[in-house]
């Protein structure tokens, strides 16, 4: 069986834990395919599935280009095992239940929102490009988890109970979102990469508004898990990526 | 001179047989008057040259339009081209053309209202006319359709559900 890992660069690394994590919330929103409580939520969960394998596509495409390797976007995809993927915890999480879903999507979004939109000033003019395209779909992703954050936390005793469960369930990984190494600042200085810090204000910003219409609070002093931008994973990720690599795995090369 | 007017119809020609590909999506909108059609020229090894954008990054249809806009040129005598996939300038609704929004509209889909992408994060939707009845007493039933470019709307007028062709 064909296993591989990139040679990792601070920039490799880093377009790996933008395309990673966007690959794998993409798969865990692609389970809902079928499944949504609505057709709309339905067609909109898959639609923003659709929009971050875009990115991720674009993401690996590059990745691929820098490494010199002969690689392409589908081996990066398919070809790596759970220890070579760089996304945040966060993203490979089950998918738990609508609430889980919406207000995992919500948090991802607040913070890929405005990094995409700072990212569209980077000086590498591939990424500049791809952040252009999704800053403009994190604000579709934004409003709609938002729009549904608010309604779940402020609806029926049901609803807000799944929410709250949600909140305290994911919190935790809320901390990963923002941390930088070595090889992201060597990105930030270079003008390459936002830095995730510096933009967490805006994160701040828009959760403290939503929660605020949501009837949510904050969770305070909580610890906060890490590891997935480094390769240590729960124990999720193989299980998902088994059934995302299955193909390619059983039937190595195979094509349509 | 003679050489140059050669090329230049070589690239008039190679544009007008690319932009009559029809998006696959809405078979209503030619590629061209989506914008999705960026630039025709001719390569230094005298082959022609297309650039083309995708509306949305996971747009499915990108492979197929390239696909058809190979065949299109090649039909049309002038060999097979080099199709390019270019992400930057990012492709905005505005570069739909008044015909494209006609178009659009005939088929049953609302064009994107201008401005409405850079509205407030959480606030007020845009003014949207029903494509069948004109009416503007309309709400959005979801921010995601059909595809990836497009919202759900209703009219509360004529009562028919519809496209909204997202601001971008």
């Amino acid at each position: 069986m064909t296993t591989i890992a990139v040679a990792e660069t601070a920039l490799t690394l880093g377009l790996l834990r933008l395309a990673d994590t966007a690959l794998v919330h993409a798969q865990r929103l692609s389970e809902w395919c079928g499944h949504a409580p609505m057709l709309e939520e339905d067609l909109a969960l898959a639609n923003i599935a659709l929009d971050l394998i875009g990115q991720a596509r674009a993401l690996y495409a590059y990745a691929a280009e820098v490494e010199g390797a002969g690689r392409s976007e589908d081996d990066l995809a398919y070809l790596r095992d759970a220890p070579q993927f760089r996304n945040v915890l966060m993203a490979e999480l089950p998918k738990g239940d609508f609430a889980f879903t919406i207000l995992r999507g919500f948090l991802l979004a607040a913070q890929a929102r405005p990094f995409w939109q700072a990212a569209s000033g980077s000086r590498d003019a591939t990424l500049a490009a791809i952040a252009a395209k999704a800053e403009k779909e994190a604000a579709y992703h934004l409003r709609h988890t938002g729009e549904w954050v608010i309604r779940l936390g402020d609806g029926t005793a049901e609803s807000r109970r799944r929410m709250l469960n949600a909140l305290a369930a994911l919190w935790p990984y809320t901390g990963e979102l923002f941390e930088t190494d070595a090889a992201d600042r060597a990105l930030i200085e270079e003008g390459i990469l936002p830095d995730p810090a510096a933009l967490r204000p805006h994160w701040d910003a828009t959760v403290d508004r939503v929660f605020a219409e949501a009837g949510l609070v904050r969770p305070a002093d909580v610890w906060m898990q890490s590891g997935g931008r480094s390769g240590r994973h729960t124990e999720h990720l193989g299980h998902l990526l088994a059934v995302m690599q299955h193909l390619q795995r059983a039937y190595p090369g195979a094509t349509w | 001179m003679v050489r140059v007017l050669e090329r230049d119809r070589a690239v008039a020609a190679a544009r007008a047989a690319a932009a009559r590909v029809f998006d696959p999506e809405i078979p209503a909108l030619s590629i061209a008057d989506l914008g999705v059609l960026r630039d025709v020229r001719l390569g230094p090894d005298d082959v022609i040259e297309i650039d083309i954008t995708p509306t949305y990054s996971g747009c499915p249809a990108m492979r197929l339009i390239a696909l058809e806009v190979e065949a299109a040129v090649e039909a049309a005598g002038l060999g097979r081209p080099r199709v390019n996939l270019v992400l930057a300038p990012a492709w905005t609704t505005d570069w739909i053309t008044p015909a494209g929004r006609e178009a659009l509209r005939r088929s049953g889909i609302a064009p994107p209202v201008p401005g409405g992408g850079r509205r407030a994060l959480f606030g007020a939707d845009e003014i949207v006319a029903c494509p069948r009845c004109g009416a503007t007493d309309t709400e959005k039933l979801s921010e995601f359709g059909s595809t990836a470019c497009k919202a759900l709307w209703r009219c509360r007028t004529c009562g028919e559900p519809f496209d909204y062709f997202k601001c971008h």
